[in-house]
């Protein structure tokens, strides 16, 4: 069996909304192989973001331990949390999120901006992960240049250009056309096989999850069944 | 600074915005250098007068004359090394704007008193023979075109001639005067004191004020209360003071500039910290996700929040180097008004101590709200 990546042991957690606990994850246990495409599906409102934010180290929980590749990384102050991120995990979201005044080389080099690396380097790393998502030929357009697609390649490639273990996705494939997004889909499956990456993904869309090696279900914030798919 | 392209190209996220509120950075800071150039200029001239001269004036008003018989009595006041007087002759060439700051003096006693006036032993003794002679600043014979020789009329808004009823005066210039310390003092209009004690309507037998020099300097504030204790209770009271006092009373006449300076460029720039302010903070506000997305990728709180205030700190820093940079470009033009051709240093270092500050203030609450971004609510749009 490959060794595990993500485990979470007993995860709680709550937002209280003045005198107003409101529970979201309770008592979750969950391991997450290397290698894993996993889907994540459920309800609106079932803690799909919260989870993924916490695994992500985005948040930290109300209670319980989140390791990953045997780092606990809910003890981790915010400015430890942060250099975490930026060694160990690349982000994709619904709505791209890439920044407006910077194209697309500048968008996947940001992560880079953090390292040592020269300038040259940097560009060398970003022109890679651009070519790996097939958008070498968009180095120098605008987000607003892009189509939906096109920016959600790129901002693939920002969240591969640090070369991550873990990806986290929540819901990439939102706002795309079915074509469109199971180009996307079949791009994630790439960097799932050929590249090693581990890969947490948000979806809504039996079929994206279709892309997954496995599925879970969250549903008032517990885990209801998991179920292996062809993949 | 390889973060140097993200931080400009976020500051010129909206381009007209960024482009008016640096204009209006701009002209604030165009007007901080015009005025506090101006300011500077006029407070130089006060620092640079001498400590060992004391001034004796009347002491009812500046415009109040003083007996010549004053001069022997002054004299004879221990501590004094020399005393000389002169008068404010109140004139202008051909157009009463074209100031000339003429005064009738005796030349042997006052110009060993005005070392700093660089004159030929030749010229003072041309104006010693010619009744009508005159010797004038460099850079008052510049402004007019005048040459040595030439025939001037000056007339004095004060001043009328017994001869004629009229006060239209006519001066020979047999020289002219340089001050290498302070090119500012080469606009004066010097001439013989007994040519004009004759020829005037009124006021015959009197000067405007005494030009004293102390022995002593440490000793010039005695010497000052000798001076006036001399004549008190007389129909004519002096008042004795610096030098220094004296052209700050001068100026005064005028108004109080510096007040007058900092009321301006008071309101101006409390203006600007809320128009600023306000722009810099919805420059933030519509920021969010994506300061947000930075934070994600691994940026820390700190790092995420120095680059709004370097953000800030850039466009002040621009916007104020323009504004002085225009403002200096002024100063030739108003050479003949204040005396100097350059913005000063002093002005040019407070004006970019207050762009520093300024930045500092409107990035302030920006700057905070940034810091406590908290990834997860601005990625949910809460
Ligand atoms: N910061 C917060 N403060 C208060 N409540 C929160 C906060 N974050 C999440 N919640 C609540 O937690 C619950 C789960 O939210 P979450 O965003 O994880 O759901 P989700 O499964 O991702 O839903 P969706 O499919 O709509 O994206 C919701 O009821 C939400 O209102
Ligand atoms: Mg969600």
């Amino acid at each position: 069996m490959s060794e595990t990546l993500v485990s979470l042991r007993g995860v709680t957690k709550s937002y209280t909304r003045g005198k107003e606990t409101v529970q979201v994850l309770e008592a979750l246990d969950l391991e997450i192989a290397a290698g894993d495409f996993l889907a994540l599906m459920g309800p609106s409102g079932s803690g799909k973001t919260t989870l993924l934010n916490l695994i992500g180290g985005l948040d930290q929980p109300s209670g319980g331990e989140i390791a990953v590749n045997g780092e606990r990384i809910d003890r981790l102050s915010s400015g430890k949390l942060a250099k975490w991120r930026a060694d160990h995990v690349g982000f994709v979201f619904q709505f791209y999120n890439l920044l407006p005044v910077l194209s697309a080389q500048r968008n996947v080099e940001l992560p880079l901006l953090l390292t040592k690396l020269s300038a040259s380097k940097r560009k060398e790393h970003a022109q890679i992960a651009l070519d790996i998502v097939g958008l070498k030929d968009r180095a120098k357009h605008k987000p607003n240049e892009l189509s939906g697609g096109q920016a959600q390649r790129v901002a693939i490639a920002r969240a591969l250009v640090g070369d991550p273990a873990l990806l986290v996705c929540d819901e990439p494939t939102g706002d795309l056309d079915r074509k469109t997004a199971d180009e996307i889909l079949t791009l994630l499956q790439e960097l799932n096989r050929s590249h090693g990456k581990t890969i947490i993904m948000v979806t809504h869309d039996p079929k994206a999850a279709e892309y997954a090696t496995h599925t879970l279900h969250l549903d008032k914030g517990r885990l209801v069944e998991s179920a292996e798919t062809a993949g | 600074m390889k973060f140097f392209p993200l931080i400009w190209a976020s500051l010129w996220r909206k381009k007209a915005r960024t482009l008016l509120t640096l204009l209006s950075i701009v002209v604030a800071f165009l007007l901080f250098g015009m005025l506090q150039g101006v300011n500077s200029a006029i407070n130089r001239g006060v620092e640079l007068a001498n400590v060992d001269r004391l001034i004796t004036i009347n002491k009812l008003s500046l415009t109040e004359p003083l007996p010549i018989s004053y001069l022997n009595q002054i004299n004879a006041v221990s501590g004094v090394e020399g005393v000389a007087y002169a008068t404010w002759f109140g004139s202008y060439y051909q157009e009463p704007q074209q100031f000339v700051f003429g005064s009738p003096v005796d030349p042997e006693l006052y110009l060993p008193l005005v070392p700093e006036l660089q004159i030929a032993d030749e010229s003072v003794r041309k104006l010693t023979q010619t009744r009508t002679g005159a010797v004038v600043g460099q850079a008052l014979m510049a402004k007019y075109d005048w040459s040595v020789g030439d025939r001037i009329p000056i007339q004095s808004s004060i001043w009328t001639k017994a001869a004629d009823g009229t006060s239209n005066w006519e001066f020979d210039i047999v020289g002219t005067y340089t001050v290498p310390s302070d090119a500012n003092q080469e606009q004066g209009f010097l001439f013989n004191h007994s040519y004009f004690d004759e020829a005037r309507a009124f006021g015959n037998g009197t000067v405007g004020w005494y030009l004293i020099k102390v022995s002593d300097p440490g000793r010039a504030a005695e010497v000052a209360r000798a001076v006036d204790a001399l004549f008190a209770n007389s129909s004519a009271e002096t008042k004795t003071q610096s030098e220094k006092e004296f052209s700050q009373s001068f100026i005064k006449q005028f108004g109080d500039i510096n007040f007058i300076v900092t009321a301006i460029l008071g309101a101006v720039f409390f203006t600007l910290l809320f128009l600023t302010g306000n722009t810099m903070m919805q420059s933030v506000r519509e920021r969010v996700p994506e300061l947000a997305v930075l934070k994600t990728l691994g940026f820390s709180d700190t790092t995420v929040t120095v680059f709004v205030v370097i953000e800030s700190l850039l466009l002040c820093l621009f916007a104020a180097v323009l504004g002085l940079g225009l403002s200096s470009l002024m100063f030739p033009a108003m050479k003949g008004v204040i005396g100097q051709a350059t913005l000063p240093a002093d002005v040019v270092l407070s004006g970019l101590i207050a762009a520093v500050l300024l930045a500092l203030v409107i990035a302030l609450i920006p700057a905070l709200r940034t810091m406590r971004l908290s990834i997860v609510d601005a990625l949910a749009g809460r």
